[in-house]
């Protein structure tokens, strides 16, 4: 069987103004909503504690946070976690004499309103310079693995190659952590790490789509830089879907099976997923097109025989 | 024609058994067993097998064998109720030389065993357990080394006649004021001989004249790195007497210690041990003055006012008899009247110390203070500040009836888990500096095996999907690629065991990725080969061309990816590393089984023939 059994021709470049465009407005709209609502992040990054308890019968939503506001935990968020019978609990930063004891103190006050034995499921805490440690560690990260990539990609490929690469990336990671902070999921520790799998993913799906593109100028000995680019989208198109496609189906699996604690990870890499295969075809290509790249630029730059070739083509 | 030379094929299929081999202890579960070790001079030795083999024979408790193993000696069981019971009987069997714990006891086989061959272990997230971040409190560290010069200039400027007005030690250096400009020369002079790991200076606009001492920045990180390392000692000694199986202790970072306690359940009992800075101190009671007047605020410059538990004044001697650290040893136990008491043996130079004072006290009133400090979290100009509060409390005041030395009692304690408590703490050393847990995580039982089966599930029906969807796609082809990637799984089991790395539920994430991204260099070679079958080449050169071709664009796809997974496996602390060792791991076989694997077998079904029809 096979996807695309004929050889496509679809003119991808011809709409990449369209594109451009698309891709502009939804990055300013996550960029919006990173601004004026912010991340629900996690205990990972804000600090506090969090407990996720199980009851044997249904829990009593109210019932524990009237409990809870009586022991004097009154900024206690609950809210039930994959089940009825599951609960989390979340505390944040609080002024007290030890801040690692509150998660026994919490649930030594539930078992003591409750009749049957509770099953404490786990229990986090972070205290409040860790959580801002990973902030800046998670930030770091990100660019250190993005100037990483740069290096290599201007070694392997060109410059425009990298900057594309590099403009495909933001693209993606921006518009993940827009979705995350438009419906204020939460974001934790798996989730910036499912951020930088999508680092990985995109650029590897970018980068097949480079090679073609260097591949076919090499090759073609007339046609636009824009019907070059569209034939070598053209060639690896059907790559490019089958792959999205089964990581999409492993991700989903996780997703659906993962269970709960893993449910933020999976919809990160989701979306990333998606995104990163429509930016690879719409932004990385677009980007180096604009950029003005063309073959000479694609030369290898010493002849066999070791001569050089200058900038135009001419031998020094 | 396509075929690779038989050194090829036997080093893949050298790999695949090899592989094979080391990733299949994790196909054999764990036994539940109790673990013995020696916590002091003990051994553990077949004397000792033959009598916990006898006891649990006695109390009829099934087991399924005793072993030596190295250090240890492990008793197996068949089930977690067994094994519960049996360590209730070995614990009252073996003296308090011992460390009895849980553990699970892997089932390899020997003939693996013997190989090197063992299973890869489980995150705590997986198999239940807590883990600490603990910060060493450097501040004090230093504080406490300035302390000790400031002792140490006490006794040098009285010995060499130098006359000093007072010494004060402040958060990072040591002031000492001088009768005289002379003095302090001299003193500067003397000291700047002595001490080559204090930095020294004039303090000019002081109406005293006074030297000012500061550690040098060699000497600070001295002092810090002693702090840190004298902790994880002290760490790993409380962790032995709380009895758990393969703890680990870590530094990370500069000041940072990681602890991490499988299968503890009990973190509140956990906590208070491993955070605690409880220590003793042994006073004589000040009985020529009147506590009232020093309430009043009036304290004898040789005495300091105390409060006992109950809120009694009592005013104390300065000069401390004995403090905790001539302990060697500390039992709880009860008294004559029942009460809960520590005994306590101290070491030679602390009995001879000790005999000395109470000889010369007879009859005059002696306080044991207890002294614990306790850190809060204040927010001062809108952050968040930890503040310490030393809280001594005299525990017992008693009179000396005798002269004590290497051992003897001590009472006043509310309750019998405190006296263990503190027996423990005694017996595992005080902590060099105090620390503080900044970051915890404790994962229950049911929520680590929930992990496993949601994990291991989710990444077979992924496989699953994904082998569906290539035998469909790419036919025999797509068979093949999906051998690579089973064996690509399998590899990357191998590794981790190999290595010993610790799979974290964020690992397995990582191994799902790692399966659909391998898929992809398949794909990748598998469309040339359909490319180069389009424009009319021959199957063999198409098989040729497109591993050829494709190879470059997989390298380069495949190093980038690894650029992301090693930074992020260079920046990240547990869960982050964890997903980037398998991403890594899995990265690398990955181009191993796609290539070279689906290349040989490839080559076995179609190489040798002249004009073979591809399935594909």
């Amino acid at each position: 069987m096979q996807f695309l059994n004929e050889k496509t021709n679809f003119n991808f470049m011809g709409k990449r103004k369209l594109a451009a465009l698309f891709s502009a407005i939804l990055l300013l709209a996550s960029i919006g909503s990173i601004i004026v609502n912010g991340f629900n992040f996690g205990i990972d990054f804000t600090g506090g504690t969090m407990i996720e308890v199980a009851y044997q019968e249904e829990a009593e939503l109210d019932k524990i946070r009237a409990t809870l506001e009586m022991g004097g935990f009154t900024d206690a968020i609950v809210q039930n976690f994959g089940s009825i019978h599951d609960v989390l609990i979340r505390l944040p930063v609080i002024e007290s004499e030890n801040m690692a004891e509150l998660s026994n103190q919490v649930i030594d006050l539930l078992q003591s309103e409750n009749a049957t034995p509770l099953d404490v499921r786990r229990a986090e805490f972070v205290g409040p310079q860790v959580g801002e440690e990973l902030t800046e560690q998670g930030g770091l990260a990100m660019l250190y693995a993005l100037i990483g990539i740069l290096i290599y990609v201007s070694l392997r490929f060109e410059y425009r190659f990298a900057i594309g690469s590099v403009a495909a990336l933001v693209h993606d990671v921006l518009l993940t952590l827009g979705v995350f902070s438009f419906f204020q999921l939460q974001f934790d520790l798996t989730v910036l790490a499912a951020i930088l799998a999508i680092i990985g993913y995109s650029l590897n799906d970018t980068i097949v789509v480079f090679d073609r593109v260097r591949e076919t100028f090499l090759k073609m000995r007339k046609g636009s830089s824009e019907e070059i680019v569209n034939l070598a989208l053209n060639d690896t198109l059907s790559r490019t879907l089958m792959t999205s496609m089964t990581t999409l189906l492993v991700v989903i699996s996780l997703f659906i099976f993962g269970g709960e604690v893993i449910h933020a990870f999976s919809i990160a890499l989701i979306l990333g997923i998606i995104v990163g295969t429509y930016s690879s075809i719409y932004i990385a290509s677009n980007v180096v097109l604009s950029m003005g790249v063309s073959k000479a630029d694609l030369m290898p730059p010493v002849k066999e025989d070791g001569e050089e070739i200058g900038e135009d083509g001419s031998q020094v | 024609m396509n075929h690779y030379p038989a050194w090829k094929n036997v080093l893949i299929l050298a790999i695949v058994l090899i592989g094979g081999l080391f990733a299949m202890p994790n196909l054999y579960d764990d036994d539940f067993a109790v673990q013995v070790s020696a916590s002091r001079q003990a051994k553990v030795d077949l004397t000792l097998m033959a009598e916990i083999e006898s006891a649990l024979k006695s109390k009829s408790i099934e087991y399924k064998r005793a072993e030596l193993d190295g250090e240890r000696l492990l008793v197996r069981f068949a089930d977690a109720a067994t094994q519960l019971k049996a360590k209730d009987v070995i614990n009252n069997t073996v003296k308090s030389d011992y460390i009895v714990a849980l553990n699970l006891a892997t089932t390899t086989p020997e003939w693996l065993a013997g190989i090197g061959a063992e299973p890869m272990n489980l995150g705590l997230d997986l198999r239940g357990g807590v883990h600490f971040l603990m910060e060493v409190d450097m501040d004090a560290a230093v504080k406490q080394a300035l302390n000790s010069y400031a002792s140490e200039f006490r006794t040098l400027l009285r010995d060499e006649k130098i006359r000093y007005k007072k010494i004060q030690v402040e958060a990072k250096k040591v002031i000492v004021g001088f009768r005289s400009i002379e003095h302090r020369d001299q003193a500067q002079e003397k000291m700047d001989r002595e001490y080559n790991q204090l930095d020294i200076a004039v303090l000019e606009e002081s109406a005293t004249p006074s030297l000012v001492f500061s550690l040098t920045e060699v000497a600070l990180r001295e002092t810090r790195d002693t702090a840190l390392q004298q902790n994880i000692i002290t760490l790993r000694n409380r962790i032995n007497e709380l009895g758990v199986a393969e703890p680990t202790v870590q530094q990370q970072g500069e000041n940072r210690i990681v602890v991490q306690l499988p299968g503890v359940q009990d973190t509140a009992q956990a906590k208070k041990i491993l955070g605690a800075t409880a220590t003793l101190e042994f006073r004589l009671v000040d009985f020529e003055h009147d506590v009232q007047d020093a309430l009043n605020g009036r304290v004898p410059a040789n005495s300091k006012l105390y409060h006992h538990r109950d809120g009694r004044p009592f005013l104390l001697s300065k000069r401390v008899m004995l403090t905790g650290e001539h302990i060697i040893n500390a039992a709880s136990t009860l008294d004559q009247n029942g009460s809960p008491s520590v005994s306590i043996t101290l070491d030679g130079k602390g009995a001879r110390a000790f005999s000395n004072v109470t000889r010369d006290n007879i009859g005059n009133p002696m306080a044991v203070v207890f002294i614990e400090s306790k850190a809060e979290t204040r927010e001062i100009d809108g952050e968040m500040v930890k503040v310490r509060r030393q809280m001594p409390e005299v525990i017992n005041v008693a009179t000396i009836r005798d002269q004590l030395s290497k051992k003897f009692q001590i009472t006043g304690l509310d309750s019998t888990s405190e006296a263990r408590d503190l027996a423990l703490l005694l017996r595992a050393g005080a902590l060099a500096a105090p620390i503080d847990i900044v970051e915890e995580r404790t994962v229950g039982p049911s929520l680590g095996q929930d992990n496993i089966d949601q994990g291991f599930n989710s990444v077979i029906i992924g496989f699953v999907f994904v082998l569906i969807f290539m035998v469909i796609w790419y036919r025999v082809f797509g068979a093949v690629a999906n051998l690579a990637l089973a064996f690509n799984l399998v590899l990357i089991i191998a590794l981790l065991s190999m290595l010993q790395a610790t799979l974290t539920l964020p690992g397995i994430a990582g191994i799902v990725l790692t399966v659909g991204m391998a898929v992809d260099a398949n794909v990748l070679i598998f469309e040339r080969i359909r490319e180069e079958l389009r424009i009319g080449n021959s199957p063999q050169a198409s098989i040729h061309a497109g591993y050829a071709k494709a190879f470059s664009t997989i390298a380069d796809a495949n190093v980038t990816t690894m650029i992301a997974a090693i930074v992020l496996f260079g920046f990240g602390t547990g869960a982050i590393k964890g997903f980037a060792v398998t991403l890594i791991f899995g990265i690398a076989t990955s181009m191993f089984t796609a290539i070279m694997g689906t290349r040989a077998v490839i080559n076995l079904i179609y190489g040798k023939k002249n004009k073979p029809k591809l399935s594909i």
